[in-house]
């Protein structure tokens, strides 16, 4: 595992180790014991998994009321019909790109945070340190902390050690199960999907997505953990490329904390009037670790920023009767500042964070923009291929379009339709009355559409035709522009 | 360039890396082992890839493949999927059935139903002669506009696609343009004189010399079947002759080969060949095509 290079790392040269040992070039993975710890950064880290986990689990359920044609659930996903309804919001397939702006904003609000507090969504939002730390709790529930977990696992194989176990993989298997129970009520209507699925109604595709997701939580959460954010996720590589030295990040304060020592130690240095640092390298930055990383070595891909080195440092410096925050959220350049006896260095308002700022101004703009401006109603046109156009027995010519209007209104709706561009043309629509075209609510239809000019000729080949929808009832209009093809 | 064994867990000073062991012209490749559950996840790809080939057609033998265990073929998938979609349709086809051809188009589902139905149908049957969106082409009349050699109703149309023109079958349309010249009928100057004269009808020539002639052997050879007007007579398919609709073309040469050797096309009759719901979605979608009645 490289780490990071980075200024305060090069000035330590590496430890040569004698190069007879026999180095594999696979490597097994380390278990790491991760033990509780308490302080804000944990806090912090509970109340968010509560509000994530919650909106999870729980907002299939949460109702929305749309009237009698459409789901009354809050969030769906309703793939044989072509929507996405997100509370007032609805969604029909072309306008996916409101999905794709919010990715490129969560892409951007990704980038900032990591601009200004380098991995906060790894160390606090990201699902799979969420679960992990989900499953981590449950396995400190039934097999104790650190000590015991550790001592347990050395031992071998017990009664007590097995149900211990089992209880373990049944529980994580269950909350496994549940979140892949929950993934798939935003596809179909909750409640109803609850009960078929209880029943062994549901679709074999729901069952194989719960299977497909139990396995990967389990297997993720509860084994694979920080392998997946070390080995697995490119983010942190991005992540790297994309920092600079201003960024906040979980740093050990070396210009403080060294040389280490134990208090006694410590006392007896700075009797002297010796250098003694604030670690008194107990460790426990590394005993809370969840990917198990020393942060006393620098900044790290295997370090997801959680925090929780710094509760457990605080917790000692606090016993101990040295000010806290000896690991804290800190800069490299101000880190290199005070070593070099320079004032504090901070700088929020970078080129960085000012671009990002202002792309995600401008991002939710043009997306509010298009969200206010949508229209409920639409129409497109294609114009008839072969044949291009038409002579009748009277010498007028015909043109024929297959026109989709669309009624994106809850309700049903009668348009007028219209055409504009071509002198003297009637308008003909098969099988119904352009006068009163009626749509389902949330329908479209196609009609086939004959735009037939007067006795005389169009002068040019081509002339550009609009066709337009008028609501009756609301008088909401849009259109459509093709063309009038003539000999 | 060697590869030597003799640095393997060497520590390169640079990065504090240990090196695997291979070195090429005097660079090492440095060591940053790959997690152990990756190897095995390899592992675990060949195995499935094994079962895979067993289970499935894998291998390329001279003139197929290795079978597979479960007999899975690409043809026999996508004949359960036809099927599948057959029955789906089913329901849907049970509705134009019963339907007639007034209330198919009358009303808004059915008539997009049997559009979308019989625009497939006549891509497949009928698309060869009369054109991709039925815009027709010399000697094969053009579905879209108003002018009907045999009547552009509902039911005509459905007639003539069922049992044909001219074709083999006892129901079919008949009648056919004589071969006035071919026959001796007519004689050379009496066939330049006539074409002139239907050429007035639709006023695309003016009057000429020869008009009155023209007129004469109009009235005693043609209007028997294209009327005294010339306006023509869908019973015997005999076209219009005074309007802006040309079958084979409106010149004097072609007129006068017409008058020489007759015309006589056949459509084939499709009662045999496609079924009656297919016919009704073919019917409804030509009259809606743009010409209908």
């Amino acid at each position: 595992m490289t780490a990071l290079s980075t200024k305060s790392q090069d000035k330590k040269a590496p430890v040569v180790v004698s190069g007879d040992d026999d180095i594999p070039l696979y490597e097994a993975r380390r278990q790491i014991y991760p033990q509780s710890v308490h302080g804000r950064f944990r806090t912090i880290k509970w109340v968010l998994l509560g509000i994530t986990l919650g909106i999870y689990y729980l907002l299939p359920f949460v109702r929305w009321d749309r009237g009698p044609d459409a789901p009354n659930q809050a969030v769906l996903i309703d793939f044989p019909a072509r929507r996405f309804y997100f509370f007032f919001l609805e969604i029909w397939p072309q306008e996916f790109y409101y999905v794709a702006g919010l990715l490129i904003l969560s892409a951007l609000i990704l980038f900032l945070m990591n601009a200004v507090a380098g991995r906060v969504w790894c160390g606090y939002l990201c699902p799979q340190t969420v679960w992990t730390d989900l499953f981590m709790a449950v396995e400190r529930l039934i097999e104790g902390d650190r000590r015991e977990r550790m001592i347990a696992d050395a031992q071998p194989w017990s009664i007590d050690k097995f149900a211990h176990k089992t209880l373990k993989h049944s529980i994580w298997l269950l909350i496994a199960w549940w979140t892949g129970g929950a993934w798939v009520l935003y596809f179909a209507d909750a409640p109803t999907l609850v009960v078929e699925l209880a029943t062994f109604q549901a679709s074999a595709v729901a069952y194989m997505s719960i299977g497909v997701l139990t396995f990967t939580t389990y297997a993720l959460a509860g084994h694979m953990r920080e392998q997946v954010c070390t080995y697995m996720c490119p983010w942190p590589r991005i992540q790297a490329a994309l920092t600079d030295e201003y960024a906040l990040n979980v740093t050990y304060l070396y210009d403080r904390g060294e040389p280490r020592g134990s208090v006694k130690k410590a006392a007896v240095l700075r009797e002297k009037g010796l250098p003694a640092g604030d670690c008194v390298d107990c460790g426990q930055c590394v005993a809370v670790c969840p990917t198990g990383v020393d942060i006393r070595q620098g900044l790290q891909l295997p370090c997801i920023q959680c925090g929780l080195c710094i509760d457990a440092c605080n917790t000692v410096m606090h016993k101990i009767g040295r000010p806290g925050n000896l690991i804290t959220y800190e800069s490299e350049a101000n880190l290199e500042a005070r070593a070099a006896g320079k004032p504090f260095v901070q700088r929020i308002l970078r080129p960085r964070t000012i671009l990002y700022g202002v792309l995600i101004a401008f991002v939710s703009g043009l997306m509010l923009t298009a969200l206010i401006g949508r229209s409920t109603e639409g129409l497109s046109a294609i114009h008839d291929r072969n044949p291009l156009f038409v002579r009748l027995s009277s010498g007028a010519i015909r043109n024929a379009y297959t026109i989709r209007l669309i009624n994106k209104k809850l309700e049903e709706r009668t348009f007028i339709l219209s055409v504009e561009g071509v002198p003297d043309a009637s308008l003909e629509v098969i099988g119904d009355n352009a006068d009163g075209l009626t749509i389902g609510p949330d329908q479209t239809r196609e009609v086939r559409v004959l735009v037939t000019t007067g006795d005389k000729l169009p002068p040019a080949a081509s002339l550009p035709v609009t066709f337009r929808i008028r609501d009756k009832a609301s008088g909401l209009s849009a259109s459509v522009t093709d063309h009038f093809i003539g000999p | 360039m060697s590869t030597t064994n003799d640095t393997h867990g060497k520590v390169d000073q640079a990065t504090g890396v240990s090196t695997t062991g291979h070195e090429w012209d005097g660079i090492s490749e440095l060591n940053n082992p790959l997690p152990r559950w990756w190897l095995w996840v390899w592992y675990a790809c060949i195995v499935w890839a094994i079962g895979y080939w067993i289970l499935y057609p894998a291998w390329p033998l001279v003139s197929s493949a290795t079978p597979g265990i479960l007999g899975w073929h690409s043809r026999s998938a996508v004949a359960v999927q036809i099927a599948d979609l057959n029955a789906i349709r089913s329901e849907s086809a049970a509705k134009l059935t019963n339907a007639s051809l007034e209330q198919i188009e009358q009303t808004p589902a059915l008539l997009s139903l049997a559009r979308a139905q019989g625009r497939v149908a006549f891509a497949d049957n009928c698309a060869p002669c009369h054109g991709a969106g039925g815009g027709g082409a010399t000697g094969f009349p053009n579905l879209n506009d108003d002018d009907w050699l045999w009547g552009g109703s509902l039911e005509q149309i459905q007639q003539t696609i069922e049992h044909g023109i001219r074709a083999n079958d006892p129901d079919t349309r008949q009648g056919n343009m004589p071969a006035f010249g071919k026959d001796g009928i007519l004689q050379k100057p009496e066939i330049s004189a006539v074409a002139d004269y239907v050429r007035t009808l639709s006023g695309i020539a003016k009057p000429g010399a020869d008009y009155d002639k023209g007129k004469e052997v109009f009235a005693s050879n043609c209007a028997a079947c294209h009327g005294d007007d010339g306006k023509g007579n869908q019973e015997m398919g005999a076209p219009n002759l005074t309007d802006g609709i040309w079958l084979y073309g409106s010149d004097k040469a072609t007129i006068e080969y017409g008058v020489i050797n007759g015309r006589g096309n056949v459509m084939p009759s499709w009662h045999a060949r496609l079924d009656p719901t297919t016919i009704k979605a073919l019917t409804v979608y030509v009259h809606s095509l743009g010409g209908g009645r």
